[in-house]
């Protein structure tokens, strides 16, 4: 990151926004605005809410068709208003405890900002390659990788002032998750390897080193059995600008990285290569571009998001590497670039309510007791009725123009 | 023409690759491998210890002499490779190398030990199981032109209901039908988002994925956690074959399994029949080669498709109810480890047939028992890390292989009638 160490002070944004390349017009800041509101505004927003709608719907379906108090109410043989008001107190119950818990006081927020902080990095790991007709499933692999890295940088290095160690774990995060987001990417480009396999196994891998990595004393804690590496030092925590709260710097970085994939999507030269090898191959390398190396181009720049999200978070709210503190984010990831329909705004705003509905989701599991695994069914049938709109036509008999078919990604020939 | 001469140059250079490649395992087995070894012989044990009829005696080799062979052996397959171009087969001639590297391994890994080779390759056929299935399940909706990402939904979603019957009703044949149901429910959703609303294939396989991780997550915190009894599936246990299973060595190995290995080799061999030898395995084909054209002669392309990916999802709901019904003794939140997405790459590295899947499925399950087997030696490598041995098998593989497969040409692409 070419911007200054993300300041504090929201104040400054407009600052940040003209240093990381991005020209310092303000025809340029609005335009920005514009397409960040377009996104959340657009066409497809009637169809986006109603996507949100029949989610919640249905997951409180599932809700009630698991919680106890309402299947006793069915066994015991109370009558049908008693079963459906056990029924609708659990549903009120987790869903106020859902929306207190991500919107409700400063430290709900601030949790909210924290979750929103990771999806935005992973789903610009998504997003960036949907673009050039490739679909990352290895998120998690490159989190891994950047927490790793990001991490080890860290504690191990030792004696370094904020300014100096804290830049330096996030650029080695930024260069563990490039090299896991690469190797995909050159094995399509050179044989042709399908990245929806490559990345999952990857995954996988990347799981088994880490653990295997937790116990070796390069990591672990001297004299511990359990795999948790040492924790980060101080000078190389991402700063919390509010005493009290978990919310830290991270959800700058997040916006910054944003910023600069929107300015390499849309106003680089390998950017408009990136969009042409999505739209048309062929017509792509007609024009005399190399449709492999966008593809590596493409899927190292997502490795390199997918590792800032794991360096935020090893750096920011965890402070230390444990197994499994990646569980589900690539999965997230997709969840978020689905939802903002491949577009940069549009991520940060899916990134931004996934990250409500996760804070809240924990808030819910903690006072209401229905478990957190319940966003997750959401968040599924989110993209279930985003990625097949006349789904939600359907549903809800609603007229809108028909959107082209959502073909993002490619067979297994291409 | 010229492209002609520059396809042959790279596929000359590709050999080449290929050939020094092969040299340099064929170096490292005696550089990794011979230096601390003086003398030892490692003990293979080809008996199962349950009774079998005629009982063979241990194999015992001196390790040494082994490992030398074995490498002179990778050494001549490499220089063969440089003298006489194989062409096409090169890759076939890697993974003989690559096999033989292999037997080395566990050769070295022997040393001083005693492994039975009859629970090694027992271990890999039953682990082969879900893999197959799943494959299977891959070929019959690719065939017809559906992408089947979902395979590690359809999976959990049967593993989970499986468990879940089975422990209800007391029964692992019900189990097996829940599963089936379930795998089936899965199927009929990617067919629904997929053929009837024309979503993107691999998103919505995506999706169904995460549906099925967060419902069968979501219900196992809510439901199995505090009912155990719902989740202590009755399971099938081992049913050696009358007469076969007294055959030595073959005998121990695949006839002395559980149900669902037998049921893995008869849909093998019923399915590449049907595939490729009847009407209805032509029409499924057409449907995913040429729908127009099967159109025009009267084929219901939608509901073939319909039929193929539901049938498929079947088939992956049986590959689930191994997890519960023979694998593990309860389900567990997401206990399939990403044994979906393996069975795609065997489904890939099989091209597309039931039996080239299920002999993918069967390397696979070898590389699973294999890493199982090492972690019980006192091999001097992180168990953790053998166990990713398969996923890094899958991606050699795929990396190898994928690039020249011939795919279902309407792969992946929605049919609009015109």
């Amino acid at each position: 990151m070419s911007g200054p160490d993300a300041s504090p002070d929201p104040a400054l944004d407009p600052a940040v926004v003209s240093d990381s390349g991005v020209e310092p017009s303000d025809g340029d800041a609005s335009r920005l605005t514009q397409r960040i509101v377009g996104a959340i505004t657009g066409a497809d927003v009637r169809l986006t809410v109603l996507a949100l709608v029949a989610a919640l719907v249905v997951g409180a379906l599932f809700l009630v068709l698991s919680d106890t108090r309402t299947l006793d109410a069915v066994t015991s043989g109370a009558g049908l208003g008693a079963v459906l008001q056990a029924a609708a107190r659990s549903v009120s119950r987790a869903y106020s405890a859902l929306l207190q818990g991500s919107l409700g006081s400063p430290g709900a927020i601030s949790e909210t900002l924290v979750a929103a902080t990771v999806l935005i990095l992973t789903g610009l790991a998504v997003t960036i390659p949907l673009r050039a007709g490739l679909f990352n499933i290895g998120g998690e692999g490159q989190v891994i990788a950047g927490g790793l890295a990001g991490g080890y940088v860290g504690f191990a290095v030792e004696g370094l002032p904020l300014a100096v160690h804290l830049p330096l774990a996030i650029v080695a995060a930024l260069l563990g998750g490039a090299v896991i987001g690469w190797i995909p990417g050159v094995l399509k480009a050179r044989t042709g390897a399908h990245e929806v396999i490559s990345t999952i196994m990857l995954n996988n891998t990347l799981n088994f080193v880490a653990i295997w990595l937790l116990t070796t004393t390069l990591f672990q804690i001297p004299g511990r059995a359990d795999p948790i590496s040492r924790d980060i030092l101080d000078t190389a925590r991402l700063p919390r600008p509010f005493t009290g709260l978990r919310v830290d710097v991270g959800i700058i970085l997040a916006l910054l990285v944003a910023i600069v994939v929107l300015w390499l999507l849309d106003r680089s030269t390998i950017g408009f290569e990136l969009n042409a090898v999505g739209a048309n191959p062929s017509a792509a390398t007609a024009a005399g571009m190399a449709v492999g190396t966008a593809t590596m181009r493409a899927m190292t720049f997502a490795g390199v998001a997918g590792g800032l999200a794991g360096g935020a978070l090893i750096l920011g709210v965890q402070g230390r590497i444990t197994p499994g503190f990646s569980a589900g984010l690539g999965f997230d990831g997709i969840t978020v670039a689905l939802l903002g329909r491949g577009t940069v705004g549009g991520t940060v705003a899916a990134g931004l309510l996934l990250g409500a509905l996760k804070a809240g989701g924990r808030a819910m599991q903690a006072r209401s007791g229905t478990s957190l695994d319940l966003v997750v069914v959401i968040q599924a049938l989110i993209i279930v009725f985003i990625a097949a709109p006349g789904l939600v036509r359907a549903i809800f008999r609603v007229r809108t123009e028909p959107t082209s078919t959502t073909s993002i990604s490619q067979g297994w020939g291409a | 023409m010229s492209t002609q001469v520059v396809s042959a140059g790279a596929a000359r250079r590709r050999e080449r690759r290929f050939a020094l490649f092969t040299l340099l395992l064929g170096a490292a087995v005696p550089l990794l491998f011979l230096r601390g070894a003086t003398g030892g012989i490692a003990t293979f044990v080809l008996n199962d210890a349950r009774g079998e009829r005629f009982l063979l005696p241990d194999l015992v080799i001196p390790v040494d002499l082994t490992l030398v062979l074995l490498s002179a052996a990778i050494v001549a397959v490499g220089v063969l490779q440089l003298v006489r171009p194989v062409g096409r087969r090169a890759p076939l001639a890697v993974g003989a190398a690559g096999g033989l590297f292999v037997v080395a391994v566990l050769v070295w890994a022997t040393t001083g030990a005693s492994v039975s080779l009859v629970a090694l390759l027992r271990g890999a056929l039953f682990a082969s199981v879900p893999i197959a299935f799943g494959a299977m399940a891959g070929v019959l909706s690719e065939r017809a032109g559906v992408i089947n990402i979902a395979i590690e939904g359809q999976f959990l979603a049967g593993a989970f209901t499986a468990a879940v019957v089975a422990s209800v009703l007391g029964s692992a044949w019900f189990g097996l039908l829940g599963g089936i149901a379930a795998g089936a429910l899965i199927g009929v959703m990617l067919a629904g988002l997929t053929i009837r609303f024309q979503a993107d294939q691999i998103v919505s396989g995506v999706v169904l994925i995460v549906l099925a991780t967060g419902v069968t997550s979501f219900l196992t915190s809510q439901l199995l956690a505090s009912n155990t009894a719902w989740n202590s599936p009755v399971r099938f246990i081992a049913a050696p074959l009358p007469l076969l299973s007294d055959l030595p060595l073959i005998g121990s190995i695949v006839f002395r399994q559980t149900f669902l290995v037998y049921l893995m080799i008869v849909m093998v061999i019923v399915l590449q029949f049907a595939l490729f030898r009847t009407r209805w395995g032509l029409r499924l084909r057409s449907v995913g080669e040429h729908p127009a054209a099967a159109d025009t002669v009267g084929i219901d392309v939608l509901r073939t498709r319909y039929r193929a990916v539901v049938l498929g999802g079947m088939l992956a709901g049986i590959g689930g109810s191994w997890f519960t019904l023979e694998a593990a003794s309860q389900f567990s939140k997401e206990m399939t480890g990403g044994r979906g997405f393996i069975a795609l790459a065997a489904m890939l590295v099989g091209r597309y047939s039931p039996v080239g899947a299920m002999s993918a499925a069967l390397l696979f399950g070898f590389a699973d028992s294999l890493a199982t087997t090492l972690q019980r030696l006192p091999v001097p490598l992180p168990s953790t890390l053998l166990r990713a041995t398969p996923y890094v098998i899958t991606l050699l593989v795929v990396a190898g292989l994928v690039g020249r497969l011939r795919v279902p040409a309407a792969d992946g692409k929605p049919y609009v009638k015109q």
